[in-house]
């Protein structure tokens, strides 16, 4: 059985395929890549797992359960956690702010017991806050904490895009084109943060322009374009296959990548 | 151990900081309510009562701003004060109850109408759930009107408990409400779950990418909201001992809001000081007559375009002026 199985996907917004008969597996503690030209159906497989989105037809599966249908705070819930595109956080809320208030997951006291202040409540406020304390410096965002996060760079905004996954304690972590508008130095570093995750024992899926990036970093690539499957492979399968580089570059004998 | 310790200190010290200044805020909130209100205005009846009725409005603005705390305009607050008082209203009359259990089945009720109104309802985002909500307190209005046959609409004659038979007992009720209700309030957006609303109001789709399940919040903060409506309604039918279905239009839906902006939206005095500072401003421009409505405008319009935040944040606003004078 797959860790993470997406199985005959398909979605049709009115008369038009998004993600037609999509099927593929994530192995646990996997790196595999989603790619594919502009509007290929990347996003919204990506949406599709998430249950941010439900599909017209077919089911993704984590372990074997059924997430297709449920609703996303419980398919979160369940381990699958989705980043955003660019940059979503709470651009009101300093990182540190941001980052507690992303550990929902795992607490010890109910809403109720929150709002009485109980034992449970502050022990949990106290993990949360060493939890986000930690994973705000392992991302390097450590020494920005106190800053609201509407004031914070791109690239900063990025990785605390991550750490908010990251606090909702993922078993998939999808990222949403983690290197978009990145320069090559800020992408080497961001890779390297993503192996970091995966040693921590994350399988991620993600979602990305940059082949440069994908082909570094992945396990395994799953290519698609008009919303089908065209291939899946090793990255070095995938540099070769010709229906990608017809799919990428046209027919032309460039290959993609490097 | 001083691992731990470095790397909690600061928001934790940050939090004790805002508690004793909350604590403070509520303290000299105390004092003015049970001190200064009643040694300015004690034996005139009129006062008191604009007093009372200023509080039992702040009551039902503070619902009002839970509701902002989740990032909706809500502008049905008055339907759920005809909810309320209604209840209040015809227990009492027809059932003879004694007012203090129809105050509660009227939170109860106004609760219970939010939270199946709000399940749908809530789904809706921006002008439209505003345009709704609104819509709201004239169908609430309408329905009153349509239902009840005898007065217009009106239950007239509620019987007052004699505990609260004098302007300055009824006051005194309505200011423990307040300070209960503001406490209540306070402590519920420095919770979790004020930073779980804090968090919806910026970003739902993100709140629910971590695990909240903002359909259960949302409907929490409306219920929440709902009831404390109906209590203000009860309480109001009480102090005018009848209720119609004109107590409560569309105009007083939008003077919630109003207080809650005028206060200050960051801040949970917010709705109470915009609720007492229009109520006294309007008492006090009585006396020149045609004018009220007139200087009462401008002053709205002068305070929001100097204080888009509230008045709560003149001290800001003064700190930042003066640190950049320097």
């Amino acid at each position: 059985m797959s860790f993470l199985a997406v199985e005959s996907l398909t979605r049709r917004f009115g008369g038009l395929t998004a993600v037609n008969d999509i099927s593929f597996s994530v192995e646990r503690d996997e790196i595999l890549s989603l790619i594919g030209p502009n509007g290929a159906g990347k996003s919204t497989v990506f949406k599709l797992i998430a249950s941010f989105l439900r599909p017209t037809a077919g089911r993704v599966l984590l372990e074997g359960a059924v997430m297709s249908g449920r609703r996303p705070h419980e398919v979160a819930r369940a381990g699958i956690v989705r980043t955003f595109q660019e940059t979503t956080v709470f651009k009101e809320m300093t990182a540190l702010q941001n980052v507690v208030v992303a550990h929902q997951l795992g607490l010890a006291a109910t809403a109720f017991g929150a709002y009485l202040g109980t034992p449970a409540a502050r022990a949990d406020a106290r993990e949360a806050l060493e939890s986000a304390a930690e994973i705000l410096d392992y991302l390097g965002l450590g020494h920005i904490r106190d800053e609201k996060a509407r004031n914070l760079p791109q690239g900063h905004l990025r990785a605390l895009g991550i750490a908010i996954g990251l606090s909702a304690r993922p078993r998939v972590l999808l990222l949403d084109e983690p290197f978009a508008g990145m320069n090559l130095e800020e992408t080497d570093r961001a890779v390297a943060m993503v192996e970091g995750i995966r040693r921590r024992g994350i399988t991620i899926l993600l979602v990305e322009h940059d082949m440069r990036a994908v082909m570094r970093i992945s396990d395994r690539i799953v290519v698609m374009n008009f919303g089908s499957r065209i291939a899946e492979g090793t990255p070095a399968e995938i540099r070769a296959n010709p229906a990608v580089i017809e799919a990428y570059l046209g027919r032309d004998d460039e290959t993609i990548g490097s | 151990m001083a691992r731990h310790l470095a790397a909690a200190s600061a928001p934790e010290l940050a939090r004790a900081f805002d508690s004793r200044r909350g604590a403070f805020a509520l303290l000299l909130l105390a004092l003015l309510l049970y001190g200064l209100v009643p040694a300015v205005f004690a034996g005139r009846a009129y006062w008191l009562n604009v007093m009372t009725n200023a509080a039992l409005l702040s009551f039902a603005s503070l619902g009002v701003w839970v509701t902002f705390a989740i990032g909706r305009v809500n502008i049905g607050q008055g339907a759920f004060a005809l909810i309320g008082g209604y209840t209040t209203a015809l227990l009492a009359t027809v059932l003879h109850w004694p007012f203090w259990l129809c105050l509660p089945v009227s939170a109860v009720v106004a609760g219970g109408v939010g939270f199946l109104i709000g399940w749908p309802l809530l789904r809706l985002r921006g002008i439209y759930f505003a345009m709704v909500t609104l819509s709201l307190t004239e169908a609430t209005r309408l329905f009153f009107l349509n239902t009840i046959r005898d007065n217009g609409g009106g239950v007239l004659n509620i019987p007052r408990p004699p505990e609260l038979a004098t302007p300055l007992a009824f006051y005194l009720f309505a200011a423990t409400l307040l300070l209960l209700g503001c406490a209540g309030v306070w402590r519920l957006a420095n919770s979790r779950i004020g930073w779980v609303f804090r968090s919806m109001r910026e970003n739902e789709e993100l709140a629910m990418s971590i695990g909240i399940d903002i359909t259960r919040y949302r409907i929490l903060a409306f219920v929440i909201c709902s009831a404390m409506g109906g209590v203000t309604g009860g309480c109001f039918a009480l102090l005018q001992q009848n209720i119609y279905p004109a107590t409560y239009t569309i105009a007083d839906s939008i003077n919630f809001l109003l207080y809650c902006f005028l206060g200050g939206l960051e801040f949970v005095l917010g709705p109470i000081v915009g609720a007492f500072g229009l109520v006294l401003t309007f008492e006090l421009l009585r006396s020149i007559q045609e004018f009220q409505a007139l200087l009462y405008g401008v002053l709205m319009i002068v305070v929001m375009l100097f204080l888009p935040n509230g008045l709560l944040s003149l001290g800001a606003v003064l700190r930042r002026g003066r640190g950049g004078g320097r």
